[in-house]
Order: structure tokens, then sequence, then C-alpha cells
């Protein structure tokens, strides 16, 4: 793979390390089935202030990836590849060296802000807490940067909400709180792993953008994990789309939408129903599952669900290529260009 | 069309007495208030609204699990808030329910010919070798190999092969009407085209009604004629869902319409202005007057004072709200109306509402 080569010559220095750089990343997993081989070569760069999404169904090796990038795999996981945060090497850290590094350089926000959250626990407490485990600050002074970080994630009168609990905060209100948590020590890179997908579209919109502005006030990066187009359509500025361990396409969000190369990006974006369309209109749909990761499939792992597979897609795994500034994507037949219809 | 109506819901209200807990405290809940509408035969009405609407107790009170407080639920000219036991689980058999998650609908210790079979069973329906074979017709219709499948439980399937099982389970006494509570919520989004398509399928050739109840707006679009919204146990809007998408009149509806992301990046995010903000009041002590007023850009005086009665303001389309949007035109000009309204601080007077239909 060309990226692979690129990460191998470190003396050319080219520019300065991006703030997160990923490349070759492997993730396996040992089960009683045998290997679960979940993460399959993937890299990509963050750049300080960027919003970049990673797209997949369940079981692409989305969450798996970003796991990877704070550190949290079980220890059934077997971990190749680099993730360099700043140049330095984050793969290999002991656990001790991870801490320093989770909260101050990546934080991450999960999907279910009830599991996220102690329920026993009052809220500015648990903010207050996360400031104490990274930072050498005293109670009071955490207790006055919780209250801050909660005006920062605008909850409404935030010296009296210090002191209620979760289950006295609507879900919106929760997913704000873990937010502050995640913002505790001022990260660098902020992953969202479906930070919206249990919320309702109105807080869904309400914390997207919240996240927005907080990128702005602090230029911190996020990676946005989601299995939402329409969602990474709207906020990001790069998408890579991952199917089975692998990334199939990556560009700038309006020139991946502006034409999709991937026959897998196409079926993901037409099942998707819109808004614009007639009632009662059918979706394209193409069959099949994702495959078993169980094995390494030999040909292009979208190929049995395809519908412009070709006899080599079945023999060979097309890799990850960059064949237009900026955009990647890994097809032997890929989409021709339109012509744009949005200009 | 009053001849194929299927179900009327007459001014059902449901209400749970909550008692105090920690230090949340507690009361009555109205969870539906005073909620009417039609269902037509082979018509799918979309539900949609926030959490906490009230549009799951809403399909639960229609199958009366549990019967609702207040009101009437006629099924075929029946109510079934009187009927008797044996009478309601008659009635029952052409009401059928589809949830959202099949992994916890389903028992996970029966084989999926089972699971499909008991509703059969339950209603004794036929012998044991024709129950087979309706089942195998089951099977086929929601499209599972009866002889790869049968013998499967429901952790040995994906989640779109389980909800096929539910949605053949739910067939399986050829019901009128089924209930979908979020049936694709769950799913991913390629395995939810698939069983999106499959409802189509089977209300084209079972001339089924639905009773779709979804959060996400553009699904419900897809698959309904007509489309109510809820919010805070209240009807704010019912109407076709064309006039509803091209032109809705209830400024809770825009804000929903709003807050969708578009899967076109040429769209761009909404302004935010035109994306509700604060948080769905508690339904223990909801708004007086208007239950949106405390999130409506347009709220004014008359809003607390008075509660809006639904009305029709086009055909078939019915609002309740004392300043609607003005319906005509694209959902976008709606929204700078929308915005420029709720910029203007002058939002007390009706004067406000005359402008924005002029501009």
């Amino acid at each position: 793979m060309t990226t692979t080569a690129d990460a191998a010559l470190p003396e050319v220095p080219l520019r300065p390390s991006p703030l997160l750089e990923v490349s070759d990343l492997r993730v396996t997993f040992r089960t009683r089935g045998g290997q679960v081989y979940a993460v399959q070569g993937i890299s990509f760069t963050v750049e300080p202030g960027q919003t970049v999404a990673i797209i997949g169904e369940s079981g692409s090796g989305k969450t798996v990836s970003a796991q990877a990038v704070v550190g949290i795999l079980p220890r059934t996981a077997k971990v190749s590849g680099s993730i360099k945060f700043k140049g330095d090497e984050v793969v290999g850290r002991s656990e001790h060296e991870l801490r320093d590094y989770r909260g101050r350089c990546v934080a991450m926000v999960f999907q279910n802000p009830e599991r996220s959250l102690n329920p026993t626990m009052r809220i500015g407490t648990q903010i207050a807490e996360a400031i104490q485990v990274h930072l050498p600050v005293d109670k009071d002074e955490a207790h006055k940067r919780a209250v801050e970080l909660m005006r920062m994630v605008r909850l409404p009168a935030p010296e009296r909400r210090f002191f209620e609990y979760p289950h006295q905060l609507s879900g919106g209100m929760r997913q704000r709180v873990v937010i502050a948590i995640a913002l505790a020590c001022g990260p660098s890179v902020l992953i969202a792993d479906e930070a919206t997908t249990a919320l309702d579209v109105t807080t869904q919109a309400q914390i997207m953008d919240l996240l927005m502005e907080i990128q702005q006030e602090t230029g911190t990066a996020l990676l946005m994990i989601s299995h939402d187009l329409g969602l990474a359509a709207s906020y990001a500025e790069e998408v890579m789309v991952m199917y089975a361990g692998k990334v199939v396409e990556r560009a700038p969000t309006k020139e991946l939408f502006a034409g999709v190369r991937m026959p897998y990006t196409q079926a993901l974006l037409d099942a998707i129903p819109r808004i614009e369309a007639e009632p009662h209109v059918l979706l394209p749909v193409v069959g099949g599952r994702p495959p078993d990761l169980s094995e390494i499939p030999t040909g292009c792992p979208f190929a049995p669900r395809c519908p412009a597979v070709q006899q080599d897609c079945r023999e060979q795994a097309p890799p990850l290529r960059q064949h237009e500034p900026g955009r990647w994507w890994a097809c032997w037949h890929p989409y021709k260009k339109e012509p744009s219809s949005h200009g | 069309m009053g001849s194929d109506v299927l179900l009327e819901v007459r001014n059902v209200v449901q209400e749970f007495v909550l008692r105090d807990f920690g230090g949340a405290k507690g009361g009555v809940l109205q969870a539906v208030s005073d909620v009417s509408f039609d269902l037509h035969v082979g018509e799918t009405l979309g539900i949609v609204g926030e959490t906490g609407s009230g549009k799951s107790t809403l399909a639960r009170s229609v199958i009366q699990a549990p019967p609702p407080k207040q009101g009437q639920v006629l099924f075929q000219g029946e109510d079934l808030v009187r009927l008797k036991r044996a009478a309601l689980k008659s009635a029952r058999r052409n009401l059928q329910m589809v949830f959202q998650d099949p992994f916890t609908s389903l028992d996970p210790r029966w084989t999926v010919a089972s699971l499909v079979e008991e509703p059969l069973v339950a209603y004794q329906e036929g012998s044991r070798e024709q129950r087979r074979q309706r089942v195998n017709e089951l099977l086929d219709l929601v499209g599972l190999d009866p002889v790869r499948y049968g013998d499967r439980h429901t952790h040995e399937l994906s989640g779109g092969q389980c909800q096929r099982v539910a949605v053949a389970r739910a067939l399986a006494l050829s019901p009128k009407l089924i209930l979908c509570d979020e049936p694709v919520s769950s799913l991913d989004v390629l395995v939810q085209a698939q069983v999106l398509n499959l409802f189509e399928k089977l209300r084209e050739e079972l001339g089924l009604s639905y009773l779709f109840i979804a959060h996400d707006l553009a699904l419900v679009k897809q698959v309904s004629d007509r489309v109510a919204v809820m919010y805070l146990g209240k009807l704010c809007e019912i109407g076709p869902v064309r006039s509803i998408f091209t032109g809705p009149l209830h400024p809770y509806t825009l804000a929903l319409l709003n807050s969708i992301p578009s899967p076109d990046p040429t769209v761009g995010r909404r302004e935010t202005a035109s994306v509700i903000s604060g948080e769905l009041p508690s339904p223990l002590d909801p708004p007086s007057g208007c239950r949106f007023r405390t999130r409506c850009p347009r709220a004014a005086d008359l809003c607390a004072a008075e509660v809006p009665e639904l009305r029709q303001l086009a055909d078939g389309h019915l609002v309740a709200c004392h300043f609607p949007l003005s319906g005509a035109g694209d959902s976008q000009a709606q929204a700078t109306a929308a915005a420029q309204v709720a910029a203007s601080a002058a939002v007390t007077s009706a004067v406000a509402t005359g402008g924005a239909d002029g501009s």
C-alpha cells in the first residue's frame, strides 16, 4: 500500500508531523472461535481543528479503530501498526503512560450517556474528578473549572446543576455532561463515537452544533464515528468509509458526495430514506451481509454484494490508493465521475 | 371516506400515576392527552415525535395494553375499550405489533418456527400440520428460507433477520392493522432499507394498514400516506404526507424537519436559529395553553392562555396552533421566516404572524 510506503520513510521531513497519524493499524481479537480481524490496516491523519468522520455499519471496525487510538481495547486485542500523536508512538505504551495521554491528548464521548456516567455520583463531582485525575489542582479549583465546563457545554444554571444526579437530567443534558468530562483536560482530539445516535433529531442537532462551537472556541480536532452518512455530510470536512475492517473510500466531504466512486459508499447513500423522495418508493437495496471477519477474504470484501462486481474483484483485493488529490478509494471498477449536478 | 375507516381513535387520554422516587417528585403523568385520528383501510399513518411525546403509549392504548383512561378506540366500528376479555382477544387478532428491538421482543430460547407458530397456537388455528405449513408460508413471505432458518434461535440471526421473524409472527393471524413501534431504528442503514421494502411489499400484497411510529421524519415520509406529529402527548399536526413535508403548518413540525442532517453537503447545515432550542418540559407539569410554547419562536400571550384546538386549514391537513405557518411555499422559505420571527423581539403580538405570512 502506498500509505505504508510513505510511513516507512520518516527521514524525509516534508512537513511537520500531523496531530494524529494512524498508519497501517491492524487490530486482531483472539476469541474461542479463532482470530477475528476487526481492523485490517487503516491509515489516516487528523490535523488540528479538523473534523473527520469515520462511517460504517456495525462490525465495520470503526469503533475498534477509535478504541485503539484512545488505547482502551480489551486485552484480547492485538494491535499492530502505528498510532502517532504529535509524532510520538502510542501503540505499545504502558497503562501508566496511556493514562497521561488519555484525557489530555485524546478524549472520547460514547454513544450511551446513561452508561458513561455514574448514576450514584453528582454530575459536578464526576466532571471535577476527571480534572483532578489528570491535572494537579485542588478540590476548589476543580469545582470552579467543572462549573466553567458546564457553562461551556451550555448546561443551564451550572452552579445548581453541579449537585444534581444523572437521572435528573434528560438524555441530551447527560450527553452534555459526558462532553464536559471529555473536555475536562483540554484534549487536542475529541472522538465522538456515535455520540448523538441515541438522541432525538432535535437534540442531535443541538449536540452537533455544540460540538462545532466548542471546536471553534478551543481548536480541538473532532473524529466523528457514525453510521449516518447524512450526519457526516452536514458536519465533517473529510469522510472515511469503512467496510469489513478496511477503509474503502476516503475523500473531502464535498467531493465525496459530488461523485461517489466506491459502490459500497453509493449503496450506503442510496439506502438512506430521503426527505425529497416520493412516498412508497422502494429503496435500492443490496442483499447479503458483511463478511465474516474471522478470515481475510482473497478478493474485495464487498465483492459478494457489489452490483458492479467483475471477475478480478473476487481474485484480488483492491488496495486503498490515492487516485486524485485527496481522494482515495479501494476499488478495481470505480464509478466514473458523473457530470456534477450540484455545480 | 366514511365507509373504509378501519380505526377511529377518539379523545384518547392515557395517564400514569407516578410515586415520588429519589429526588423526583411524583404526580399524574398524562402521556397521551386527548388524541383523535382516523386510519383508513390500506393506509399507513406515520406518527413522529421526540422521546416522551407519547407516540409509543398511543400505540399501546390502541391495542389496549393497557387500555386508555378515557376516550374510544373504534376498530371496524367496535369500541375496544369497552370489550371484555374474550371479545378483546378475538378483536386483537386483527391488530398486531412489531417492536423496535427484535432481540428483546422475541424469546431467545424459542426456535424461529415456534416463535412464528405461537400466535396460531394461542388462537387454536388449524392442525399441527396446517400450522407448520402456514409458518413456512410466512417465513417465505418475509424472505427467510424456512428450511435454513426454521430451527435456529434468535442469537444465530442478524438484527435484520430477527426483525423479519418478528414481522412474520405479527402476520401469522392475517391481521388488518400492524402497529410498528420504531421497527427499523436498531438496524443498520442497508438492512433498514431491506426491512422498509419488506413493509412496502406486504402492504401491497396483503392490503395491510400500518400505524408506523418513528422519530426519523425521512423514514416516515418513505412509508406513510399521512403523518401525525406529536409533542408532549398532544397531536400538533396531522395531514397528508406531501403537505406536511412541503408546507408544515406547526412550528414544531418545521423545527423537526430542519433538524434532519441532509446527505447532501451542498445543502449545507441549516441555520442554527431554525433548530429549536431548549428541552422537552416535564410531562408531569406541562406548560399551560399550547405545550410547545416554551420552545416556540412564535409564542405569544394567547399561547399561554388558551389550548389551541386541532383545526383544519387545508384539505385533510389539521393543525393545533394559534399562529400556524403559512403552509404555502417550500420549507426553506419558512425556515427563514421562522428565523426572522425568532430574531425580532416583538413576537408577543399576532402582528408578527401577519408579517411572516407576507414575506
